[in-house]
């Protein structure tokens, strides 16, 4: 019986290799591999869809991952020619772009890319001088989310973190920038260059007694949701997504009344790259519709910037049904770039506050 | 003789110079700089980052908060490892001893973030320790040690013990079985054997885990992170979100800088009073 299994399998072994051994040969004269530099599990290295591109186009997709935005801009210099495909977020697009470490992108190449959300294909900071360098990809909100078990409200606005009910039950964010964004909304102020940063400061310094705990990747969000240990938590919708998709947790997010921070990630191709086709081609892979309905059933996704591709989801998908509607497209609040002493200021800031925390 | 002495000298101190020396001196030259130049043009000679480390609170109320951390689990694993180490090298003998300094050693083979989480699971409300609690006292008080300063200084204390138990191990072991007993037998009390004799003797092995706990405990930021919640702004945690947040590479070396010299001076401090005993 073990015997009569062995050999089934080896036959079956034997027919992959033959199958895999004619899809190289065929595919031999377009024998190429490109290299992506992105965030770990975040949508490009979804193993069903290097599969499917793979088996599509011939072209094998390998990755490398970065775990801070600065790291991805330090691989970028350090390594010249070891990516075709590196996912930047429009905060940093312009810099790098000014660096000169980018391509230009024939829109062309990439036939999703006219379906592609009008107000992303605008988007300031992906083109300079008419020419595009930057692909929109997928987008989110940093915002909230809470717990529908144990807080029944409904929950519309930024100010629930400030609200004294829910004291000692949320987990915020440890990013300066992610909470002076919040703190920019609860206080009325424009996100990206807040005028009055007394008043930002003053507005977290009231957190205090609100934040039960700091988070600082998504994994330990979702860890800190599931257990209980607080009710309510500063996140991003795709966060929010996958607590609901994967975990099967109660929970709700929170577009805030008061604007939407919205951050866009966008896939482009390094200056250096040998593969500038066939980076394109993944490109357009990546804002498909077969691609993207795939990724958010049976993943939990961030938006895609193709409408078309939002439009394919299930009617009840909560990223068609409530993040893609044109309510609160008319909300959203793009975030702008930051230079490195705006950056340092608001790190110092928070840190002051943090200080205050445990005085 | 000598030649070669330096010929098997030789190769640990280029490696030692190489590793350690030269990217220290990197990141000195960096901490005067107004930009790392890492990733675009080089920036211009500036003492700001240390202007701003002694005249700003946020970093030196945090400086205090980090020393003061260090001292109490410094303390706090002398307090338990001292003890454990005495009851390992004096009463208990053989096998019991080699399976006991197993485990002793046993943290250190797991990944010191596993080690940390894993906390978390015991000192939440909900946790191990909590559920033991309210067995063991039902309507008792509810347990929440998860995200507060006691969190933290359990999670360093237990990261960094086995260091003090080892290095007090050691010197204990070392003495003479004999020395207490003609102690003994010349009429000293126990207690006069311990404050005369072992106590002494095993003062290097109490200095040696001292240092090793007090210097990784100042610059911690990793459990402060994890367990303090709220709690965890540490010296070390802003140094490294320097490094991974705001890429203020120059602020963050210098205050390794500052770290360091404070570190030192403590040190300097302490020393004359340790030579008197250990000579």
């Amino acid at each position: 019986m073990v015997m009569k299994h062995n050999r089934l399998f080896s036959l079956f072994l034997g027919s992959v290799a033959l199958a895999a051994g004619l899809a190289t040969s065929l595919g031999a004269a377009a024998a190429t591999e490109i290299r992506v530099l992105n965030w770990r599990g975040y949508g490009t290295d979804e193993k069903f869809a290097t599969e499917a591109f793979e088996q599509q186009t011939g072209i094998k997709v390998v990755h490398d991952y970065y775990t801070s935005d600065q790291e991805m801009r330090t691989k970028m210099v350090t390594n010249p020619g070891a990516y075709d495909i590196v996912n930047i977020n429009t905060q940093f697009v312009p810099s790098i772009q000014a660096a000169g470490l980018l391509q230009k992108i024939d829109p062309s190449k990439i036939p999703n890319f006219a379906s592609i959300t009008p107000a992303l294909q605008k988007h300031p900071d992906i083109s300079v001088a008419g020419a595009l360098y930057a692909v929109p990809w997928a987008w989110g909100i940093n915002a909230y989310a809470y717990n529908t078990d144990k807080i029944k409200d409904d929950l519309t606005s930024v100010n629930a973190l400030w609200d004294p009910k829910y004291k000692g039950r949320i987990s915020m964010r440890d990013d300066s920038i992610y909470v002076i964004g919040l703190a920019a909304l609860a206080t009325g102020q424009d996100i990206n260059t807040p005028a009055d940063m007394p008043a930002i400061k003053a507005k977290l310094l009231e957190l205090k007694d609100q934040i039960r705990s700091f988070w600082g990747s998504e994994d330990e969000w979702l860890k800190g949701m599931a257990a209980g240990t607080y009710d309510m938590g500063a996140i991003w919708s795709g966060g929010a997504a996958r607590a609901v998709r994967r975990y099967k947790l109660p929970v709700k997010f929170v577009i805030p009344t008061e604007g939407a921070i919205t951050w866009v990630d966008t896939l482009t191709i390094p200056a250096t790259s040998k593969h500038a086709d066939a980076a394109a081609q993944y490109i357009n892979y990546m804002l498909s519709k077969a691609f993207y309905v795939k990724w958010d059933t049976e993943v939990g996704a961030a938006m895609s910037a193709n409408q078309a591709a939002v439009d394919a989801l299930p009617a009840d998908a909560f990223n068609r049904a409530v993040m893609g509607t044109p309510e609160v497209t008319s909300r959203l609040r793009f975030m702008k770039p930051i230079s490195d002493e705006q950056r340092a200021q608001y790190l110092e800031l928070w840190q002051e506050v943090k200080t205050e925390f445990v005085q | 003789m000598l030649g070669s002495l330096a010929l098997l000298a030789g190769p640990t101190y280029l490696w030692l110079l190489v590793t350690i020396f030269l990217p220290l001196m990197a990141m000195l030259y960096f901490s005067f700089l107004t930009i790392a130049p890492i990733a675009g043009p080089g920036g211009t000679f500036t003492l700001s980052h240390y202007v701003d480390i002694f005249t700003k609170p946020v970093y030196l109320i945090n400086l205090k908060r980090s020393l003061i951390m260090g001292l109490e689990v410094t303390f706090f694993c002398a307090l338990v490892g001292y003890p454990a180490a005495y009851l390992l090298a004096r009463q208990i003998k053989n096998r019991w001893r080699e399976a006991l300094l197993l485990l002793v050693v046993l943290p250190f083979w797991s990944n010191a973030l596993v080690r940390t989480f894993s906390w978390t699971m015991v000192l939440s409300d909900n946790g191990l320790l909590g559920q033991w609690l309210h067995v063991l006292w039902p309507g008792g008080p509810s347990l929440d040690l998860l995200y507060s300063y006691k969190a933290i200084v359990i999670g360093l204390v237990h990261a960094y013990l086995p260091y003090m138990i080892l290095t007090c191990y050691v010197s204990l072991q070392a003495i003479d079985g004999t020395l207490a007993e003609a102690a003994l037998s010349l009429g000293a009390s126990h207690r006069q054997v311990f404050q005369r004799i072992i106590l002494p003797l095993s003062l290097p092995g109490l200095v040696a885990g001292s240092i090793l706990i007090f210097v990784p405990v100042v610059g911690a930021f990793m459990e402060p992170r994890v367990l303090g919640g709220q709690q965890g702004i540490t010296f070390g945690t802003i140094i490294e979100s320097q490094f991974t947040t705001s890429f203020n590479w120059p602020l963050g070396a210098a205050m390794g800088f500052v770290l360091l010299a404070v570190v030192l001076i403590v040190m300097a401090l302490f020393f004359p009073l340790l030579r008197k005993h250990l000579n």
